[in-house]
């Protein structure tokens, strides 16, 4: 469905995430200048830069949780406009986890993860639960499905929110800042997790300060500030030899210590 | 004070059970209309309901009854005292319901909104499965002193003609010269219809608190 509107290029040349031109206003307030970037299909992607750089608003544009002002953006193809239904069509192949987990606190660990495959992909209950309970297992958290997501730990929500994201099969996956609400003994759990998937190949883009996770899992590390793309590079060249004095004083500030 | 008289009351409990009935559902069910059109993004829509709210918190009950019944009489449109109660208490209880939901689904925070945004969860079901559940949560305190005070308010009825509970007791206590007795009967059979309601209210504040526990 999301392929409808592909050109007839091979898939396997069709970028999965292509932003061109993209700006993002608030009033007055310019959030994001000229963003371009393109990502491959399998492609693991780390976003940093110091805070109020436009990182979180980027990955937001992705999935239309904020609107953009101006450019393209294209998922797999489909160019996301400000129509409902290629909003729904991004959505239901993009997924993404929140700095604040964002479970349903009155659903169970189980209807979280079944509630958007049921009504939006029309899986019926049982297939629903199938799904929910091999992506649960595999973030290794099934023994607490029955469970509502305020009787777990931080690293245990975030486990579930991650899996039920994964529920409905998407092809991307957007974190935000996914291990930032994290107390620091429940980072691993998450960053484990979400190297396992990315050693399966799921296309991802993280927002993170997390650099050894940067270096073990991204094909590109990209450093924002004020809103633009200042230097991208592979992880290898990124951290030793940055080239902008900017991208040397943030990495300072988070590495220094 | 005998049985003749009790029994007469009782008939009057009656009355007010149904018309707090009718309060209930009729202001339930155009109260979460006016609460989805305040909280719907349209602004023509939340300027329309915000007014219609303003207007109906603005004005006294005894005063919307009795343009309902009166009122609309002298324009040439007589309606049924049971119509015009109906109405009248619909339209008090859904201004009333519709402004504390309306507040009850802004305090769900927005990361749940974002989340089912970003399950392609569309209006319906994001409304339905995330976020009312837990604004009638956060309503129900409000919303059961609402409908405690709706019991109490049915005794406005009286002026329309209605021989409710108050005015039940009031008849009786003229025939028998026994106010005191006869309006502390009264009391407790309003007591023990608002009584259960607020209990069951808290049990049920109780329930999910331990749920989310």
């Amino acid at each position: 469905m999301a392929a409808a509107n592909a050109s007839p290029a091979p898939a396997s040349a069709q970028p999965m995430i292509a932003m061109r031109g993209v700006e993002k206003w608030y009033g007055d307030y310019k959030a994001l200048t000229d963003i371009n970037l393109t990502v491959a299909s399998g492609e693991k992607i780390v976003l940093c830069g110091p805070s109020g750089s436009g990182k979180s608003t980027l990955i937001r544009c992705i999935n239309h949780l904020e609107p953009y002002s101006a450019g393209e953006i294209r998922v797999d193809g489909t160019l996301l406009g400000d129509d409902r239904k290629t909003i729904d069509a991004v959505r239901r192949e993009v997924g993404m986890v929140f700095q604040q987990f964002n479970l349903f606190p009155h659903l169970t660990v189980m209807q979280n993860c079944t509630l958007a495959p049921m009504r939006s992909r029309g899986l019926g209950k049982a297939q629903a639960e199938a799904v929910a309970r091999r992506l649960l297992d595999r973030v290794k958290i099934l023994d607490q499905a029955d469970k509502f997501p305020a009787q777990l730990s931080g690293g245990q929500q975030q486990r579930v929110a991650i899996a039920r994201a994964l529920c409905m099969k998407p092809k991307v996956m957007l974190f935000d800042e996914p291990t930032s609400a994290l107390d620091p003994e429940m980072v691993k759990e998450v960053l484990d997790t979400m190297i396992s998937l990315a050693e399966d190949g799921m296309t991802m883009i993280c927002v993170t300060h997390e650099m050894g996770f940067a270096r073990q899992v991204a094909d590109r590390v990209i450093f924002m500030a004020g809103g633009a793309i200042v230097e991208e590079g592979h992880p290898a060249e990124f951290f030793k030899a940055p080239k902008h004095e900017r991208t040397r004083k943030f990495l300072g500030e988070i590495l220094g210590h | 004070m005998g049985w003749n008289e009790f029994a007469f009351l009782l008939r009057g409990l009656q009355w007010t059970v149904a018309l707090s009935l009718v309060g209930f559902i009729g202001g339930g069910v155009f109260g979460l209309a006016v609460a989805l059109a305040r909280t719907s993004g349209q602004p023509l829509l939340e300027r329309v309901t915000a007014g219609y709210i303003g207007l109906f918190q603005g004005t006294p009950l005894l005063m919307q009854l009795f343009v309902v019944y009166y009122g609309l009489a002298l324009i040439g449109l007589k309606l049924d005292a049971w119509v015009a109660v109906s109405i009248g208490f619909t339209l008090h209880a859904s201004a009333f319901l519709g402004e504390i939901w309306r507040g009850s689904i802004q305090a769900v925070p927005r990361g749940q909104t974002e989340a089912a945004n970003a399950l392609s969860l569309h209006y319906v079901s994001r409304m339905k499965d995330v976020v009312l559940p837990q604004a009638f949560r956060i309503s129900l305190p409000a919303t059961v002193g609402f409908l405690v005070q709706l019991i109490k308010g049915t005794s406005l009825a009286a002026i329309v003609g209605f021989t409710e509970l108050a005015r039940a007791g009031n008849i009786v206590s003229n025939q028998t010269f026994k106010p005191l007795l006869v309006f502390a009967v009264v009391g407790a059979l309003y007591f023990v219809m608002c009584w259960p309601l607020s209990l069951y209210g808290a049990h049920l504040e109780r329930r999910f608190a331990a749920a989310s526990r």
